[in-house]
């Protein structure tokens, strides 16, 4: 260790007299030891906490939209939380409409060796945005692209939020919604004659293009569409 | 008799052969005091081209890219300013189909996401599912699921390896590794049918208990499969190619790893002491005994190091666990949630019933959610699941830890060459299949 470097060991915030990690068992479905990151939370926060429950031993807390940026900034910063790995953002959509859709983050603390799972409840009527945390978390950068691609979720924030999985110009909707059928929009026929008769040079975006100065010198027509990422052909 | 050498080359801006079909050479132009002169470009030579950028497009197919992967790099010169990744071709909507498939119908989805890395998919599934369901598994189980999570580690690691040094220049290791992964393979195949679509596990068991010969076979790998590993590492450990080609590259320091949401190997060789089985275990991995390898740099040659050492430790876990491996039921005695033995099926009533019940519906799991990782060859493979209490998963989400991993290109290319993305590339360990899903 020559350079001065310093390995970061998960687990080295709890100090030797916290318990050696082990398999949880018989764990119950509801109730439990909730992590004590949720109490730390609530006094934190008041009432932008709306809810905290343990669910198969992992702790679900529920936070009001307005305020998710500030919570996950608090428990990365907080000496005391250190949530420093950010391991996934997902949505959730029931099969039950009336359920409102809820954005969910899996936190981790290596130093303490712990897990959160931080939710937003979409309520009914509004409109589908949250906070992004690109700016905390780095990591969360394709996992909020992807988020935005299957649900449609518009992370406000991200510096780059542009469809990640399907291409730039899907226009079938968000496929992980409950409300798109599982064979796609489109009939098989549709999909191919939509498929044939993409324009090659939308393969690469507009972005993309200009690098190369190659932007400037297609027509104008197809700067136009590349623009709005329109399809052409017919 | 002395003599002098006179160096010529083939004469530049021509075909460089002569109207006779001979190469024609000419006399490298040297002074009176006999040093090399820099002749003046040709009438009509490439201009001067600092700081215009190029765009270069590598992939979708492209041998290097392990897969279907696009990358759009800028270069100024030889040298990368930007990399714009492009993923998606391999998209196949397995979290939607999930929506529509009991949980037991899921797992042969996860054989085909990370395809590499099959057998342990397929317990860190189904380990989410009991989580879901409840369920507390057999102790031989626990052992057998080690077995498979380890095995399938090592082929993950072996193909990793493998193709890696393809893509660097070395072919010969390739071979080596390819020929101990055949004998897992013929392991694997010996234990439950298949080989790379293994679908090895079902919600609270297994799809069946390892065969007699089994334990001896996997000893005798144990055996020998640490001296191909010594092998590999004497061949190219310290070996100035693959030094140079390694050293360096794709850097990310330990905070900027973790920050970045890199996990498994790749954080480990950034120094972040981080194992999901030593931090957050699951199948008693805290009563094996085995280390966890952490590098220092973080480049691509640590990630090298931290791979080669994870296999002989897989090899160390793979000893006790057949050390321990006990007698007793594979699967629970629960025959609501797990198929009862077809001869039985045909007639026992009871058995008939619930093995109509589970096909045709399928077991139900509490209302609730779960998320359970693992620490796959890639990093933290993490399955959330949402139940509503039905028979199919309101939700299944898959953390792919080689995604995560590589929407960190963009940060490890930075200020590479060209060549040396794709040692980049290959050092991330992607399998688009995981990455795509």
């Amino acid at each position: 260790m020559s350079n001065g470097f310093t390995p970061v060991i998960a687990g080295s915030a709890g100090g030797t007299n916290a318990p050696a990690p082990a398999t949880p068992k018989n764990i119950p479905n509801r109730g439990g030891t909730p992590n004590p990151s949720a109490d730390a939370l609530r006094a934190q926060f008041g009432a932008a906490i709306q809810r905290v429950d343990v669910v198969w031993g992992e702790t679900n807390v529920y936070v009001e939209r307005a305020r998710l940026h500030d919570v996950i900034q608090w428990l990365h910063d907080d000496a005391g939380q250190r949530y420093d790995y950010l391991s996934d953002v997902t949505a959730v959509e029931f099969r039950d409409l009336e359920q409102p859709m809820e954005v969910v983050w899996h936190l981790r603390s290596l130093p303490y060796r712990r897990f959160l799972r931080v939710k937003i409840v979409l309520e009914k009527g509004t409109a589908l945005e949250v906070p992004s945390v690109w700016d905390v978390y780095k990591g969360a950068d394709w996992l909020e692209r992807e988020c935005y691609d299957m649900f449609g979720i518009a992370f406000v924030g991200h510096p780059d939020l542009r469809r990640l999985l399907m291409w730039e110009q899907y226009k079938e909707g968000y496929p992980l919604r409950k409300d798109f059928p599982a064979r796609g929009r489109f009939s098989r026929s549709e999909q191919l004659r939509q498929a044939l008769a993409a324009n090659p040079e939308a393969r690469y975006s507009k972005e993309e293009l200009s690098i190369a100065d190659a932007f400037e010198d297609l027509p104008t027509d197809m700067q136009r569409r590349l623009g709005t990422g329109e399809r052409t052909g017919e | 008799m002395a003599t002098t050498k006179r160096t010529v080359e083939v004469q530049l801006s021509t075909s460089g052969i002569d109207a006779e079909g001979r190469p024609q050479r000419v006399p490298l132009t040297v002074d009176e005091a006999g040093n090399v002169v820099t002749m003046a470009p040709p009438d009509g030579a490439e201009p001067d081209l600092a700081g215009e950028h190029m765009l270069i497009n590598i992939g979708p197919q492209h041998p290097a890219t392990h897969g279907v992967l696009r990358l759009v790099l800028e270069l100024d010169g030889e040298t990368v300013v930007r990399c714009i990744p492009h993923i998606g071709y391999l998209h196949c909507g397995f979290e939607k189909m999930g929506e529509y498939r009991q949980y037991n119908q899921i797992i042969p989805y996860t054989d085909r996401e990370d395809y590499l890395n099959s057998p342990g998919n397929n317990v860190a599934f189904a380990l989410g599912a009991e989580r879901l369901f409840g369920i507390e598994i057999t102790e031989r189980c626990k052992v057998l699921r080690v077995i498979a999570s380890e095995l399938s580690r090592i082929i993950s690691h072996l193909v990793w390896l493998g193709t890696t040094c393809i893509d660097i220049g070395a072919y010969t290791p390739f071979l080596w590794a390819f020929q101990q992964r055949e004998e897992v393979y013929e392991m694997l195949e010996m234990w439950i049918g298949a080989r790379l679509t293994t679908t090895i596990t079902r919600v609270g068991g297994m799809g069946a208990d390892i065969p007699d010969e089994f334990p001896n076979k996997l000893r005798a790998f144990l055996h020998k499969f640490p001296k191909v590993v010594d092998e590999i590492d004497r061949v190219i450990t310290r070996n100035g190619i693959w030094v140079g080609r390694t050293v360096g590259l794709g850097a990310m320091s330990p905070e900027e790893a973790v920050n970045y949401g890199l996990s498994g190997p790749m954080v480990r060789a950034s120094g972040v002491a981080w194992d999901m089985r030593k931090d957050f275990p699951y199948l008693d991995y805290e009563t094996y005994d085995f280390e966890v390898p952490v590098g220092t740099n973080g480049d691509v040659y640590d990630r090298f190091l931290v791979r080669m050492e994870e296999l002989r430790q897989s090899t160390r876990i793979l000893a006790q666990a057949l050390d321990r491996l006990p007698d007793g039921p594979v699967n629970i005695d629960d025959h609501r949630v797990i198929l009862p033995p077809k001869s039985k099926a045909t007639s026992d009533m009871e058995s008939m019933i619930h093995h109509f019940k589970q096909v045709m519906e399928g077991p139900r799991p509490p209302i609730g959610e779960c998320y359970v990782a693992v620490e796959s060859p890639k990093g933290e493979k993490g399955y959330y699941m949402v139940s509503d209490g039905s028979s199919k998963p309101v939700r299944w989400r898959i953390r792919p830890p080689s995604f995560v991993n590589l929407s960190a290109i963009p940060r490890m290319v930075e200020g590479h060459l060209l060549s040396d993305v794709i040692a980049i590339n290959a050092s991330i360990d992607i399998v688009m299949g995981e990455i795509d899903r």
